[in-house]
Order: C-alpha cells, then sequence, then structure tokens
C-alpha cells in the first residue's frame, strides 16, 4: 500500500506544481496585460495614488498643471489642475482615468509618474513604495513662453487656427496654441460636447495636426531647392509672361495664374519672392523637376512626423494628401503647382514654422522640443534636453540670401503688416484660396534677422483675408512680445 | 542531543507566533488609518491558544507528529491575516471559530483516546454523511446558485465539510474489510479480472451519490472532492486500476450529462473557459481574481497594501474575497513568492500525513491517514486550481485559511485524527 500511497503524493505534489506555474503565469508572464485592461479597477486606483510630477512654462514658475489632493475608499489620490485652463491646453494635454492622456501628460508620462528606466529615479521611487510612501513623478520644465502663447491667444481671438513658435538655434516650442480651445479642467464633465461636430473640434492640436494647403508660403521651400541647387541665384532673371502661363508655353496642365490684377515682365528671383509671383516660381519647379523638389521636401521633413517630443498620434506630416492618406512622395505631380504650394500639397503650422526656423539657423534643422528638463523630487536633474540638429538642409549661403529675400517681403512686399518698429523681421506669406473669397491664411516668419530669436508660423483658417493682412499681424505681435521678454531678462 | 517532537512542535509554534505577530504588525501599519492598535493582541492571543493546544497534545499524544499543529497554526494565521485585512468583524467570528475548532480538536483527542474505535461505527458514519447530504438537498439554502449551507439555530453551517470527513472514515472501515475481495478476481471477462458483481455497488453508490451532490445541489467542488476521496482511496486499497479507469469514466459521462442539463454547471464551465466573454456578470468573480494574482507581481504589494476594498462603505473587489478568493488577496499581497509559499506549506503538510499513513501498521489508520490527507490536499488543490483558472471554479474552502466556521472546526478534527493516528504509530515504532 505505500508504493500507492508515495504514486499518490506524487500525484498531489504534480498538481501543486502546476497551480504556482499557473499562478507564477499570471504575475509574471500575463501581469503587464492584465493591469492595463480597463475593466481592472487597481488600474485607476495606481493612477490616482501617484503624485505626478508639475509641469512649468519656461520660466519655471507659472504652474501649467499641478495636483489636488483627495480621498478615494481610503486611499489618498491626486487629480490633475490646469490653473492656467485653455491657454496650454494643446501642448500640455490632460490626464484623466475616464479619457485617457494626451500631450506632455502623455509623452513624458514615464517621467511624470517617475516610472522611466532611469535608475536613480528608480530608486527614490522604490523607496517611496517600500516606505508605503506616495511616488513622486519629476517636475517637468518645458520651454514655453507664457508672453509669446498669450500674445498668440490674444492674436487668435475671433479667429480658428494655430500658432507655432520656435527657437530657430535649438528648436525649442516656445509657443503652441490652437484654437478653439478647450478648458483641461472640464475634459472629463464635457467629453462628449467637446466631440460634437459642432463645437469645432477643440481637441484637435491644429498646430501640429491641422493640414493646410501651405500656398506661397510654401514658395520658401521652392526657393530654398532653386538657391541650393545653384539653378538660381537672387539675381537670375526669370520672365513672368504677364498675370498668367498657359499649358501651350509650359508642361503644365491648365492655365496658372498670379494674384488677380497683378502683372509682371523679366523679374529677379528675389523680386519674384517678395511679390509672390506665382507665374516664376511655377516655372522654377518645372526646371527644377520632381526629384530635386521632394528631395528638399523631406530634408525640411515633410513626409515624416514631425521629431518632436509629443505623442505621435496628435502630430501629422505634411505632404501630399489623396482623401485623407498621405501619397507617396514618387506619386507623379504637376511640378509647377506644388513649387506654389499647391496641388494636394497640405503642412501643418509646426511644419511650416520648421521651415523658417530652418533658414533662421543658416539651414540647420533642429528638431522640435517642448520640455527642457525634467528634476526630481529631491532636486536632482532627471533629463536635460540637448538641442540635436535634424540636417543641414541647404548651405548656409543659400540661407543667407533666402533670409535677405525673406526680409524684402516684409520690408517692401506682401507681408509689411508683419514689421515690428525698427526691429529687422524676415517672412513670408501664404493665401490659400479653399472656395470663392475664402482662405487659409498664413504667415511665416523669424526675427531679429542677424541674430534670429523666434521663428513663427501662423494660420488663420477659413477667413476672406490674405496671409498679408490677417496673419501676417498675429505673427508680428508673438514676435514682439517674445523679444520683449527676452530683451527684458 | 535529539529533541522531543514536544518540544520540537512548540518551537515551532513559536515561529509562527513571531510570522503571525510580523502579518498582523504589516497589515495594521498599512491600514493605520483605520485600525486601531488592538489588532497586535490577534497574534498574542493566537500563540496562546495554539500554545494551549500544545500542551493537550503533550498530555494525550506525546508522540504525534511535531510539524501538523504547527503547520495548521500558521494556516490559520494567514487566513486570520488576510480576512482581518478584509474586515476585522469577519476576523473576530473566525478567531472564535478557531477557538471552537480547538475544543473540538481537544475533546476529540481525549474522548474517543483511540481512533480504531471508529472503525465499528463505520456503517453509522457513512449513513451520516450520506443523510446530511440529503438533508441539505431538501432544506438548504442556495448561495451563488449553489446549495451549500444548512441554517442551524442562527449559524451557518456547511454539511459538505463534515460529510467529507465521515465519508473518509466510512471508506476506510469499509476498504478494509473488502479489499480482498476487491482485489482478487474470481472471473475473467474479456481477459480481464473481474470481482464478483455485488461488490460493485458501493462504487455505483458512491459515482451516483457525487452526481447527485452535483445535479442537486449544483455543488461541483463537493462532488468533485467527494468522488476523488473515494477513488484514490478505493485505488490504495485495492492497487486496482480498473477501478480508477472504470470510476473516472463513470464520472466523466455523468458529468457531461450534468453539464448539458444543468445550468448553473454549463455556466461554471464556459466562464472557466472564457471568462472575458461576461467580464460583468458571470466571468466577474473569476476576472477579479486573476487581476488580483497578477497585481501581485513576484514579491507582491504588501500586506494590507493591495487594492482590495472599493465603494462606500467597502466592499471586497473580489465577490467572495473571504472564502474563495482569499488565495487571490493573499497572492495579491505576496506575491509569487508567498503564494508559492503557502503551496508549499500546504504540500507540507500533506507530506506529512502521507508519511503517518506510511508508517501506521494497521489497514483501517493507513487508509484512515491517507483519505484525511488526500481529502485535505484535493480540497486545497480544487479550490486554488479555481481561483488561478486551472480548472472550474468551485465554491469550496482553502483549509485552514479560508473564513468560515464548518470548514476551521472539520479540519481541526481531521487534525486531532491524523495525530491521534501518528501518536500510536511513533509510539510502537518507538
Amino acid at each position: 500500500m505505500n508504493g500507492r500511497i508515495r504514486g499518490l503524493f506524487t500525484l498531489l505534489a504534480i498538481g501543486f506544481g502546476m497551480l504556482i506555474t499557473m499562478t507564477a503565469y499570471w504575475q509574471i508572464w500575463a501581469s503587464d496585460s492584465l493591469a492595463a485592461r480597463s475593466d481592472n479597477a487597481r488600474l485607476v486606483y495606481r493612477q490616482l495614488q501617484i503624485k505626478r510630477g508639475l509641469i512649468f512654462a519656461a520660466n519655471g514658475r507659472t504652474v501649467l498643471a499641478r495636483n489636488k489632493r483627495g480621498r478615494k475608499d481610503g486611499f489618498t489620490v491626486y487629480t490633475r489642475v490646469y490653473p492656467q485652463k485653455g491657454l496650454f491646453a494643446h501642448a500640455v494635454g490632460y490626464n484623466t482615468v475616464d479619457e485617457g492622456r494626451t500631450g506632455i501628460e502623455l509623452s513624458y508620462n514615464d517621467y511624470l509618474t517617475a516610472s522611466n528606466a532611469d535608475l536613480a529615479t528608480q530608486l527614490e521611487n522604490l523607496g517611496d513604495t517600500l516606505r508605503g510612501e506616495t511616488v513622486t513623478g519629476d517636475n517637468l520644465i518645458t520651454s514655453l513662453s507664457v508672453p509669446a502663447q498669450e500674445a498668440a491667444r490674444r492674436g487668435m481671438v475671433g479667429h480658428v487656427g494655430a500658432v507655432v513658435a520656435l527657437q530657430p538655434s535649438t528648436g525649442r516650442v516656445l509657443a503652441m496654441y490652437s484654437n478653439p480651445t478647450f478648458n483641461p479642467n472640464d475634459v472629463v464633465q464635457q467629453f462628449s460636447q467637446l466631440n460634437r461636430p459642432s463645437a469645432g473640434a477643440p481637441l484637435l492640436n491644429r498646430a501640429t495636426q491641422g493640414l493646410y494647403p501651405p500656398g506661397s508660403t510654401f514658395k520658401t521651400v521652392t526657393a530654398t531647392a532653386a538657391l541650393d541647387t545653384g539653378l538660381y541665384t537672387p539675381e537670375s532673371t526669370i520672365n513672368a509672361f504677364g498675370s498668367c502661363i498657359e499649358p501651350s508655353q509650359f508642361p503644365i496642365f491648365q492655365q496658372l495664374c498670379n494674384a488677380p490684377g497683378e502683372s509682371f515682365g523679366d523679374i529677379s528671383l528675389s523680386t519674384a519672392f517678395t511679390y509672390s509671383v506665382n507665374t516664376v516660381f511655377a516655372q522654377i519647379g518645372l526646371k527644377l523637376g520632381h526629384d530635386r523638389m521632394i528631395n528638399y521636401m523631406r530634408r525640411y521633413g515633410f513626409w515624416s512626423l514631425p521629431p518632436m517630443d509629443y505623442p505621435g498620434n496628435e502630430m501629422a506630416a505634411s505632404g501630399r494628401y489623396m482623401n485623407g492618406h498621405l501619397m507617396l512622395p514618387s506619386k507623379p505631380m504637376d511640378v509647377a503647382r506644388v513649387a506654389i504650394g499647391q496641388e494636394r500639397l497640405l503642412a501643418t503650422p509646426l511644419q511650416m514654422a520648421e521651415v523658417a526656423a530652418t533658414v533662421a539657423n543658416h539651414g540647420d534643422r533642429m528638431r522640435p522640443t517642448l520640455v527642457d528638463r525634467a528634476i526630481r523630487p529631491g532636486g536632482s536633474v532627471a533629463f536635460t534636453q540637448h538641442p540635436q540638429s535634424m540636417g543641414q538642409v541647404m548651405s548656409t549661403q543659400s540661407a543667407q540670401e533666402l533670409t535677405q529675400m525673406m526680409r524684402n517681403v516684409v520690408d517692401e512686399g506682401t507681408g509689411t503688416a508683419a514689421q515690428v518698429g525698427n526691429l529687422p523681421v524676415a517672412g513670408k506669406t501664404g493665401t490659400a484660396e479653399i472656395a470663392p473669397n475664402v482662405n487659409d491664411a498664413w504667415f511665416i516668419a523669424f526675427a531679429p534677422v542677424t541674430h534670429p530669436k523666434i521663428a513663427v508660423a501662423v494660420v488663420v483658417e477659413r477667413t476672406p483675408l490674405y496671409g498679408g493682412q490677417v496673419a501676417a499681424p498675429i505673427a508680428a505681435n508673438v514676435i514682439r512680445a517674445y523679444l520683449n521678454r527676452s530683451l527684458a531678462q | 542531543m535529539m529533541r522531543s517532537p514536544r518540544v520540537r512542535e512548540l518551537v515551532n509554534l513559536g515561529y509562527v507566533g513571531l510570522l503571525t505577530a510580523a502579518g498582523f504588525l504589516a497589515v495594521y501599519t498599512a491600514r493605520q488609518h483605520e485600525i486601531r492598535s488592538t489588532s497586535l493582541i490577534y497574534a498574542g492571543f493566537f500563540l496562546v491558544l495554539f500554545v494551549f493546544a500544545h500542551l493537550g497534545v503533550r498530555a494525550g499524544l506525546p508522540y504525534a507528529d511535531p510539524w501538523l499543529l504547527p503547520l495548521a497554526a500558521l494556516l490559520c494565521a494567514l487566513g486570520l491575516i488576510e480576512i482581518y485585512r478584509l474586515d476585522p468583524v469577519l476576523a473576530r467570528d473566525q478567531s472564535l471559530w478557531v477557538v471552537i475548532g480547538l475544543v473540538g480538536f481537544l475533546a476529540l483527542i481525549f474522548l474517543l483516546r483511540d481512533h480504531r474505535r471508529l472503525e465499528d461505527y463505520k456503517y453509522l458514519l457513512g449513513t451520516a454523511a450520506v443523510f446530511l447530504l440529503l438533508f441539505t438537498m431538501v432544506a438548504g439554502t442556495t448561495v451563488n446558485g449553489a446549495r451549500l449551507w444548512l441554517r442551524v439555530g442562527g449559524v451557518q453551517v456547511q454539511p459538505g465539510e463534515f460529510a467529507k470527513l465521515l465519508l473518509v472514515i466510512f471508506l476506510a472501515g469499509y476498504l478494509r474489510e473488502k479489499r480482498e475481495v476487491l482485489t482478487f478476481a474470481r472471473r475473467q471477462v474479456l481477459g480481464v479480472g473481474v470481482p464478483p458483481l455485488k461488490h460493485f455497488g458501493p462504487l455505483l453508490l458512491m459515482a451516483g451519490g457525487s452526481l447527485g451532490v452535483l445535479a442537486v445541489l449544483n455543488d461541483m467542488g463537493t462532488a468533485l472532492l467527494l468522488f476523488g476521496i473515494f477513488l484514490a482511496m478505493l485505488y490504495v486499497a485495492t492497487g486496482r486500476h480498473l477501478y480508477t479507469v472504470l470510476g473516472i469514466g463513470i464520472f466523466v459521462a455523468g458529468s457531461w450529462l450534468v453539464y448539458e442539463s444543468t445550468a448553473h454547471v454549463r455556466e461554471r464551465f464556459d466562464v472557466w473557459l472564457n471568462p472575458w466573454a461576461t467580464p460583468r456578470t458571470t466571468g466577474y468573480q473569476l476576472i477579479q481574481s486573476i487581476e488580483s494574482i497578477a497585481d501581485g507581481g513576484v514579491f507582491g504589494t504588501g500586506l494590507g497594501r493591495s487594492l482590495q476594498l472599493i465603494g462606500n462603505p467597502p466592499h471586497p473587489v473580489i465577490p467572495a474575497a473571504q472564502t474563495d478568493g482569499i488565495y487571490a488577496v493573499w497572492s495579491d499581497e505576496v506575491g509569487l513568492a508567498g503564494a508559492a509559499g503557502l503551496l508549499l506549506i500546504y504540500l507540507l503538510f500533506v507530506y506529512r500525513g502521507m508519511k503517518i499513513a506510511a508508517i501506521a501498521d494497521d489497514g483501517f489508520s493507513k487508509l484512515l491517514a491517507f483519505g484525511l490527507t488526500f481529502a485535505f490536499g484535493l480540497q486545497a488543490f480544487l479550490i486554488v486550481g479555481g481561483v488561478v483558472r486551472l480548472i472550474p471554479l468551485t465554491g469550496i474552502t482553502l483549509p485552514f485559511v479560508s473564513y468560515g466556521g464548518s470548514s476551521i472546526v472539520s479540519n481541526f478534527l481531521m487534525l486531532g485524527l491524523l495525530l491521534m493516528i501518528s501518536n500510536r504509530a511513533m509510539e510502537r515504532h518507538r
């Protein structure tokens, strides 16, 4: 009998081994996926129990996101408060249990919850956990400038659109404002209202996701290719052929005209840029050809998601779109129309701000970034943003020549409304007519011309006005607000 | 110098006392905003209680196994800590049941004196087991679709727990008597030796009875447990695989019939196969158990620190957390390390029990020790297996750990019988 007793003991021992294996399966292999399930009540509590890091503006004083302490089911819980309400809503985003998280709250969640792979933070975090204390996340110092952001908001009152401002030498985002905005404190209560078609899509960050035909601001890209390939100089003379060019003269599919009532003869490239002459830039596009145009567009970042420290699903790539889908760059296109920013070409304000910033930074395109530093609760630095070059788009000389051409636009051309006192400003206007008397109005600019400190892109949706009329003054105000501030410091 | 078994037992109980104090202290510090410092009295009270039991064993069963009582005490302590963590009021009830269980344990030792006297009452006890189950079928109250409970003077009693004990005693006596006739075949059928047909009667009766429990009481856990005990004891007594194969065949066929005809059993199976198909209704308990276990990770969230209570007034996240779900709560707070530890404690207990069965020298004692130990191990396997989704989840208790008076008392009686058997065997082997 003892042999059989031993046999059944072995059977039970195997059974218990299976129990341990099964427990280990749940606790080790399946643990992460189970913890992330929306029906797991722990997920909610764990998130609420973390004291997320604060988010500050670039001055390190203005609080963009902080915590409110409360109690729920015997646990101390923290919920987010956004003291600046709608002002920084899109850049900072929101952190909620019900509606998830967006913006910097999402892209820097690891730092904000002190769950990043960084060992020192992990150790501090582990200490908190062992002592049963609240886990406190790292604070973030963003690059966002309060005066620039406020100027952007003032400028956009009554308009739908977006403003992006970058520091050309570093790529730091100085302002990012999208109108209409929303109050991140009310996202949970008003989520369904905010998503109604009639609400005007306030949750959409038009600065990074809004796709607009770039119109004549795109001539900056065409001019970059023209100068940098050596096919043209600013003084190259081109015949504008009056007010329109015809398919009989050039390999274009249909008539292509200048702005109503404008007619030019033999003019220089620089003059054509100053007055935004379509008939000249169409010819330049044809001469450059498909491959060269695509090459320079890609150098500027077209056809890629912006390499910004921001959630990828809240950004869009600029390029040619068909039925809401990005077309392959190799697809045949009417290069003459692409050269003047038409032909299904769509760009985000962030992309066009990068174009301006790249010219300002001597042709060196910098990676745009929103966060400068992460500071651990103890005060030590967990993370420092280092400026990163995305590559030289054009030669320094081409950038210099282009800068002069852009300066002429503001001094005497279509962009005079962007003048800021005696300050030398470089810019380019754009007006994409999407219906009769309904335009998407653009302005891109940087200043001061000699040592650029800020590059801006402004877009105003569905306005009867031109870019030089409605977008340029907004850009000027953002530049003024930011430079006054930095001069004072 | 060899320590005497009783000194070893006392030292082991000392360790258990320390662990208990540490456990309560951990829960207390984690939840101090809700719980008074009186909680530590539990540990002291607990130690005194078991030292008292130890003195009883010292007087009545001086040669008994020195591991079983401390292991049982440890399991009780772990259960009490987690029950306390869920609801201090339930913990107070549970400690009362532990007192009653220990009183029963000592009464059994001193009144029965010799477990072999039970052999004479085997038919009486067997009939009592059947009547307990029959009575539950008629007068039981239904909880969670299963009819498990009897109400006796304001106290809920789970007859299945006692029926299990009585059945083991009956089977030990019956099989000791019929071993020979069941083992040695008189006739050959298709080349297989078959004992006289009349001896198949009890086998069919047991299979039918267990299936009856399943079909009428909807109590899959008890049905599996009773039939598992029966098959294991039959196999150990006779060594005939024929019975085992036949028994499993009958049970599987019967189970399939019950599955087809009983909504409750079918539902339990379907939930086992895919709990996430019905996450808010029938799958809820299993999903909450699994998510709670997964939350623990390797080292756990810490005693008293996991999310177990939500809402106002607080209620457990896992339905029936203090009974069916206690393993999930434990795994959450102490992780894989603690969960494996708990299972090893069970296995150690089973090992000691099997060892007692191995050294017991009369057939009845052997079968009784084996049956009690196997029942104990199988029960732990069935409930933990259900909670970790290895097998369908059933509503039986985790011995010594789950909240529940019937379970605690019947397990202490089982412990008393095992110690009596070991005392006699060790005395003779001395």
